[in-house]
């Protein structure tokens, strides 16, 4: 198991190297100097110059990327070309407020698609279970930027029930709780219909296993059938998947985050492209690649301690 | 194909997914022919106009007419679905053979270039390359092959690596057949099958990408129109008129969810035991 | 005759299928005998599971029973609520299944599947870990105390069929339906299992419906045999009756292709040619007529009555009811 364990973490280390890696040299492959490049149209020969000591451009290209990831290592992913500020700061700075909003949408989804899905598997085949199965494929399909001009349009402009820029005020817990709303529902829509399909699944297949049946020969009430021994079993690929989405969760929240001019890595990615400050547009992508790489590591680590199967067979 | 179709039609879910692709060609391709107006048209005497007779979809804040340049929207969308996901097949399919059938370590790192493509998430990714590159339709187009080929390419290796431990394989190449009579003459014909309902499945989140990308301005170049970029103007316009929104997104909710359908019903066409897998 | 603790009378079970009305059981006659140990034997098909699983009453939601009645200490269960069914299940009436892997739940440990299915009594959860660990020593598990924390994965095949029949026996149930218990096992364990469940029976004092297709084992361990083909019972009796003077065509194939009844080596083992026939589109006439080596012209259309072949030894057959 310990093994499994560093076998696991190893591979994921080394996918995030290769991922650095692969950003390093996508900086260098595309034509013109490097330095010229991250600098945009503020490029002085003097910037440049100093830029290009600081890079390194003159040393050859594995030498490059060693000091590269020397850097990573120390936290250094160069400054902001605007501001002068270091890029960690500002990249980790807008962290949090992506964080939030993912964690709040995946909750939320949760704790609708789950029961969702369970309400189908036992209803299976009658008309509220198709509906539900129709309801969430078109959730799934639906394209989050899409819901979130919806709800933005409908819930904040129409209705005004709900603020449509920003991310509330700072030490004001409801009000940031009141602008966190919006956006998760439009991240965590296509989730609802995402988990309501696969528990919906899941449930079935376990209902269907022989250790089921004999709960019931033994006559234990149908809902610790269903809740205890059903439940517990079928809610274990929602951990797996939810790991495997957070690639999905972080391309829907660049969306929403812009849609609602809500800070975060995703708004920060664009504002950054807008105002040609790559070192910061590399640096949120190269967070928000680690993110997603640990994510998916978790949860297969999870995954793996939560099932006394897979426990053994290691 | 036709036993195909009559059985799609059978499961209603189905048809209604045939039914909105069809439409979907069948707009785009003629759109030049349906379009009442240019879609790239200026009028600024009629801007921001809710639906009316002239303009079915009202018109944006130049006055050029919504209708047509969903319609033309449209072309775009197809575009880039079909060309995209045909490269990324052809050359997912060759890498995923090459890292079954190969030598082991050049599998592995095959596998791994998957792995680290598949750890960006796919619009930071896209974001990250625009921004070196600028934005253009043809960026897109790259963006979606680069990271719709780990996709292919896996399904295509696993159902290498199964065949090649099959016996009928192994007697055949005792015999001597080539490496490349094998795969072609036995592997693809298997391999399609799955592939073909990726491929269905793949389109409607492709589209949904080009038109995310385009609502970004990363995407098509003004004044081109795609759903994406006519929902950016939605957006800016969002306090003035809804319309702009309703008329990009639409047959963009419309178009996804019949390839969805579509592709759904045909994966339970052809293998129903995929249904938990795809 | 002592009071029977299971008597099935007249039972007819059919599935409703897309090829039409699948007739799983056909006017099946079974009793149990109070503190006896009954064994059904017959082929893949011939409806062992339908009656148990009609029995316990967890059949599938496209049955029906058209006909028949099942008595069970008194009472028919086929007219019992759901509620009162579920008071007996685990209760007066367990099961052990025929896989011990897939039976047992894979993610609880063993002692809580075995306090849980104790839920009705009120002891203490102490309490109730005590008398699985008295169970689990009763069927020959070593340290149970310590073992009660494992999971089924942690046992071996034998073991955990042994676990099966320990909660099975916890509640000291009237009757214990044993399906195809050992056919998963090897034949060393098989032995060890029939030994363990003739002497538990006896111990606690219930009765047991055997399911095997293993003639040998049910000439072991049970005390009277019902034979089935395709949904009928072709012939029931004691053992020494129905194995040593065997009145059903069916039943002498049986044992003639026993390979523990084969006397000289042989390298082609008789088997019995033909298959089961389809059960929705139902011959006329006898059921086992297609496979039947002594079929005479009535066989064709007339189905065979049950008649008392000897003393309390019945049988269907046309070739016994000839005056």
């Amino acid at each position: 198991m310990l093994l499994y364990f560093i076998k696991r973490v190893g591979l994921g280390l080394l996918i995030v190297m290769l991922a650095v890696t692969l950003l390093f040299l996508m900086i260098h492959l595309v034509p013109g100097d490097p330095a010229r490049i991250l600098l945009g149209p503020r490029a002085t020969p003097e910037l440049i110059a100093s830029m290009s000591l600081q890079l390194g451009l003159d040393k050859p290209l594995p030498v490059q990327i060693m000091m590269f990831f020397a850097n990573l290592f120390t936290g250094d992913m160069g400054m902001d070309v605007i501001t002068n500020r270091p890029v960690a700061e500002i990249v980790f700075g807008q962290l949090p407020y992506t964080l939030s909003l993912i964690f709040t949408a995946i909750i939320g989804a949760s704790l609708i698609g789950i029961p969702l899905g369970c309400y189908s598997a036992l209803n299976r085949n009658t008309l509220a279970d198709r509906v539900v199965g129709i309801l969430s494929v078109a959730c799934i399909t639906t394209p989050a930027f899409v819901v979130a001009l919806y709800s933005l349009l409908i819930f904040a402009v129409h209705l005004q029930w709900f603020p449509a820029v920003g991310a509330g005020e700072k030490g004001d817990f409801w009000d940031q709780v009141s602008h966190l709303v919006l956006p998760a529902f439009a991240i965590g829509l296509s989730w609802v219909g995402y988990l309501s399909r696969l528990v919906r699944a899941s449930m079935l297949e376990v209902m269907g296993e022989n250790h089921i049946r004999t709960a019931r020969a033994y006559g234990l009430p149908e809902r610790v059938v269903v809740f205890r021994y059903a439940l517990k079993l079928a809610v274990l690929p929602t951990v797996t998947v939810i790991g495997v989405g957070m690639g999905f969760l972080l391309s829907a929240a660049l969306f929403t985050e812009i849609v609602f001019a809500r800070p975060g890595l995703g708004k920060l990615i664009f504002d950054s492209i807008s105002t040609r400050n790559y070192p910061v547009v590399m640096g949120s992508v190269l967070i928000s690649t680690i993110l997603f790489v640990v994510s998916t590591t978790l949860s297969d680590l999870i995954n793996a301690w939560l099932d006394p199967r897979i426990r053994a067979s290691l | 194909m036709l036993q195909v179709i009559r059985r799609i039609c059978s499961d209603p879910l189905g048809l209604i997914g045939l039914v909105l692709v069809v439409v979907l060609v069948v707009s785009a391709a003629l759109a030049s022919v349906i379009a009442p107006y240019d879609p790239i048209a200026l009028n600024i005497i009629d801007r921001l106009q809710g639906p009316s007779f002239n303009h079915l979809l009202g018109t944006d804040q130049l006055g050029r007419d919504l209708f047509s340049r969903v319609l033309y929207g449209g072309r775009v969308a197809l575009k880039v679905a079909l060309i995209s996901i045909s490269i990324a097949l052809c050359v997912g399919v060759v890498l995923g053979m090459i890292a079954g059938f190969g030598p082991r370590w050049l599998d592995n790192i095959i596998v791994l270039l998957f792995d680290t493509v598949r750890s960006f998430p796919t619009v930071m990714f896209a974001l990250a390359t625009v921004a070196l590159v600028g934005p253009s339709l043809s960026t897109v187009i790259v963006i979606i092959v680069i990271t719709s080929i780990p996709t292919y390419g896996r399904v295509v290796r696993t159902q290498t690596l199964t065949m090649k431990t099959n016996e009928y394989i192994q007697a055949e190449r005792v015999m001597g057949a080539s490496s490349f009579r094998i795969l072609s003459v036995h592997l693809l014909p298997n391999v399609v099958g799955p592939l073909f309902i990726l491929a269905s499945m793949d389109i409607p989140t492709v589209i949904a990408l080009e038109a995310g990308l385009s609502f970004l301005g990363m995407g098509v170049k003004p004044p081109t129109p795609s759903w994406g970029s006519i929902l950016n103007d939605g957006y800016n316009l969002i306090r003035n008129t809804p319309w702009p929104i309703i008329a990009g997104s639409i047959p963009l909710v419309l178009v996804t969810l019949g390839f969805t359908f579509l592709g759904e019903s045909l994966r339970d066409l052809i293998d129903p035991k995929l249904r938990n897998s795809l | 005759m002592s009071e029977n603790v299971l008597s099935i009378r007249d039972l007819s079970v059919n599935y409703q299928t897309d090829q039409g009305s699948l007739q799983a059981l056909r006017n099946v006659n079974v009793v149990v005998p109070k503190g006896s140990i009954v064994g059904i034997v017959g082929e893949s098909g011939c409806g062992k599971s339908t009656l148990i699983s009609t029995i316990i009453r967890l059949l599938a939601s496209n049955a029906d029973i058209p006909n028949g009645e099942v008595i069970f200490e008194g009472r028919d269960i086929l007219k019992l609520s759901e509620d009162d069914m579920r008071a007996l299940r685990g209760d007066r009436l367990s099961m052990v299944f025929q896989d011990p892997m897939s039976s047992l739940n894979p993610v609880l440990s063993i002692g809580k599947q075995m306090t849980d299915i104790q839920y009705r009594d009120k002891k203490t959860k102490a309490q109730k870990r005590q008398r699985s660990i008295e169970m689990l020593d009763s069927v020959g598990i070593p340290d149970p105390a310590s073992r009660l924390n494992q999971y089924p994965h942690e046992f071996s095949g034998g073991m955990r069929q042994r676990i099966a029949i320990a909660m099975a026996l916890q509640a000291e149930p009237s009757l214990l339906i044993a399906d195809e218990p050992t056919t998963a096992l090897d034949a060393t364990l098989e032995v060890q299992i029939i030994h363990l469940l003739k002497q538990l029976q006896t111990d606690i004092g219930c009765s047991v419906l055997f399911i095997s297709h293993h003639l040998g084992v049910i000439a072991e361990l049970c005390d009277y045999v019902v034979v089935m083909y395709a949904g009928e019972v072709v012939e029931e009796g004691t053992v020494s009756d129905v194995f040593k003077r065997p009145q059903h065509p069916y039943t002498e194939k049986l044992l003639e292709c026993d390979p523990a009844n084969i006397a000289k080596k042989t390298r082609v083992l008789p088997t019995i040619p033909g298959s089961v026939p389809d059960l929705v589109a139902l011959p006329a006439g006898c059921i086992f007529k297609d496979r039947c080596d002594a079929k005479i012209e009535r066989c064709e259309t007339l189905r065979p009555e049950r008649i008392d072949a000897t003393e309390h030894h019945y049988v269907s057959c046309h070739l016994r009811s000839m005056p």
